[in-house]
């Protein structure tokens, strides 16, 4: 009795690890036919392409990227300096002006007031636009003092714009704290400040730091933007490469170095959005 | 028990109202030194409310306040002066999700007692060991059950040795078979003298615990008086409806 009773549900089970495994096999199977197909059509497409010649000579030449890459390189130091620095900076900025923009407080009604028209307004214009009337704006006014270097005017412009953008992050991050906690932290005795800062503002950035992530993601990208006011950062380089080699292969070699800061940074920001977002 | 002794709480005519709403339509009531007295009534009556006033958490429209004599609800009064001297433990536990067990406990005693790490922490554990939590000093809030969430709420609102405790339905978000351990740190609060003000659905408990019951019917106490009294022989027929409601779904 207790022998058919154990070995009877072994049997079902070897039946369905089998079925199981039979079933993956087939999976595998149609994701790779699948994949030979879709990739496949799309590289004989190109490749097959009447201008594919002429695209692989002026697009993917491996000598004129060995030749441009060394300057392009050290031309996206500079994107990432400047990187750097901005997003320091905006981290910064972006949680003051998050926490004024949540204070109820009257006194602070009128930096509430420009906190909301500061997110509004460089939120609110393209970045690229920021950039060009700071870098040709700033240094129009001729005041003494003001920065005329364009890669910190650049700086400037894009910590405006992203600012805004980061500080609505925080903001979001702060109001999705549940209003029990403020309410426990009052009860112990904390201050509104105390409250703040001990309790919403740690639960409010471990929340929104996938989305604060993403947002790093898109700076790194458009700190690019600056090459129009003149810094000689990577697409910069490349660009005047290009114009006097008639080759757009350094283009490629900038967008490559992009790719290699950008694709860790997402996968991080998958980590985080899987693991981290139930804490 | 003869109510005796000077009230640590005194409530005088207040009223209270979420825009058109009004949830308390002037409510009196003392409660005296080392005294609990329960606070009953239906879902919606003001109960939460009326605690979350006495903290200060909400601002009263009308009437007065007063803690050991001294008025509280007065704008010129800070809040946070006044919520430093009462202990306030919630139905969701409200616990720090972001901090260990003992650093929940903690947490007022540092920040707004100033009390030193080593004597804040020595005293929460010895708080946490007391509400049967040795041990769980260092677990999240997510990893205890939600009696032990309530029982570190508790800790952690009787850390900063309050004047009096508000306990607003401490076991109403708990399973039926972890109420009876959050009960027991309530009795042994009773037990050390502690003046309290308990919001309950918990009729047996309050029997039991409460000096005097007060029922509290859309926003205004109808009756209070000694448990035996209010809950057996309820003069109000308010009171004797809510009762005979509690009766038939099985909860007194």
């Amino acid at each position: 009795m207790t022998e058919t009773a154990t070995t009877a549900p072994g049997a079902r089970r070897l039946e369905r690890e089998a079925a199981k495994r039979r079933r993956a096999r087939r999976n595998a199977g149609i994701a790779a036919a699948s994949s030979v197909i879709v990739i496949g059509g799309l590289a004989a497409l190109i490749l097959t392409s009447p201008g594919w010649p002429t695209v692989r000579e002026t697009f993917f030449s491996w000598s004129e990227f060995r030749n441009a890459f060394p300057e392009v390189l050290n031309g996206f130091w500079l994107d990432i300096k400047v990187f750097m620095v901005v997003e320091a900076a905006v981290l910064v900025i972006a949680l003051v002006i998050a926490m004024i923009r949540v204070n109820r407080s009257p006194g602070l009604f009128p930096v509430r007031l420009l906190s909301t028209v500061w997110v509004d307004v460089f939120r609110g214009v393209p970045t690229v636009l920021l950039v060009y009337l700071v870098g040709f704006g700033v240094p129009a006014l001729e005041l003494e003092g003001l920065p005329t270097d364009p890669v910190v005017l650049g700086g400037i412009a894009l910590t405006l714009s992203y600012s805004g953008y980061v500080s609505e992050v925080y903001r979001a991050g702060i109001n999705s704290v549940h209003r029990g906690q403020t309410d426990a932290a009052l009860s112990v005795g904390l201050t509104q400040t105390q409250a703040m800062r001990h309790v919403v503002l740690p639960q409010a950035i471990r929340r929104v730091a996938p989305p604060l992530l993403n947002d790093f993601v898109a700076l790194q990208k458009d700190v690019a933007l600056i090459s129009i006011i003149g810094p000689q950062e990577a697409f910069r380089v490349a660009q005047i490469y290009q114009g006097e080699n008639f080759n757009y292969t350094p283009i490629i070699a900038a967008a490559m170095l992009y790719l290699v800061i950008t694709i860790p940074l997402a996968r991080i920001v998958d980590r985080m959005g899987g693991a981290g977002g139930v804490r | 028990m003869a109510r005796g002794g000077p009230p640590v709480i005194e409530v005088r005519g207040v009223t209270k109202a979420f825009g058109e709403r009004e949830v308390l339509h002037g409510v009196d009531f003392d409660v005296a030194e080392h005294e609990a007295v329960a606070l009953i009534g239906a879902s919606g009556s003001g109960k939460s409310t009326l605690l979350r006033c006495i903290d200060l958490l909400e601002e009263i429209d009308d009437g007065d306040i007063f803690l050991d004599g001294e008025v509280i609800t007065d704008p010129s009064v800070p809040p946070v002066a006044v919520r430093r001297k009462l202990g306030v433990v919630f139905q969701a536990y409200n616990l720090f999700p972001h901090m260990s067990v003992l650093q929940n406990v903690v947490l007022g005693q540092m920040r707004a007692q100033k009390v030193g790490r080593r004597e804040a922490e020595e005293e929460g554990r010895a708080l946490l060991a007391r509400f049967g939590l040795a041990g769980r000093e260092d677990d999240r809030p997510e990893e205890l059950s939600g009696g032990q969430q309530q029982r570190v709420a508790i800790a952690r609102a009787f850390a900063g040795k309050p004047r009096a405790l508000l306990l607003d339905e401490v076991t109403s978000a708990l399973d039926p078979e972890l109420v009876g351990e959050v009960l027991e740190a309530v009795r042994d609060l009773k037990a050390a003298g502690m003046t309290m003000v308990i919001a309950t659905h918990e009729m047996a408990f309050a029997r039991e615990v409460a000096d005097e019951v007060a029922f509290l019917h859309q926003g205004r106490i109808v009756e209070s008086g000694p448990p035996r009294q209010v809950l057996e022989e309820p003069h109000a027929e308010e009171t004797r409806r809510f009762l005979a409601r509690l009766l038939e779904a099985g909860r007194a």
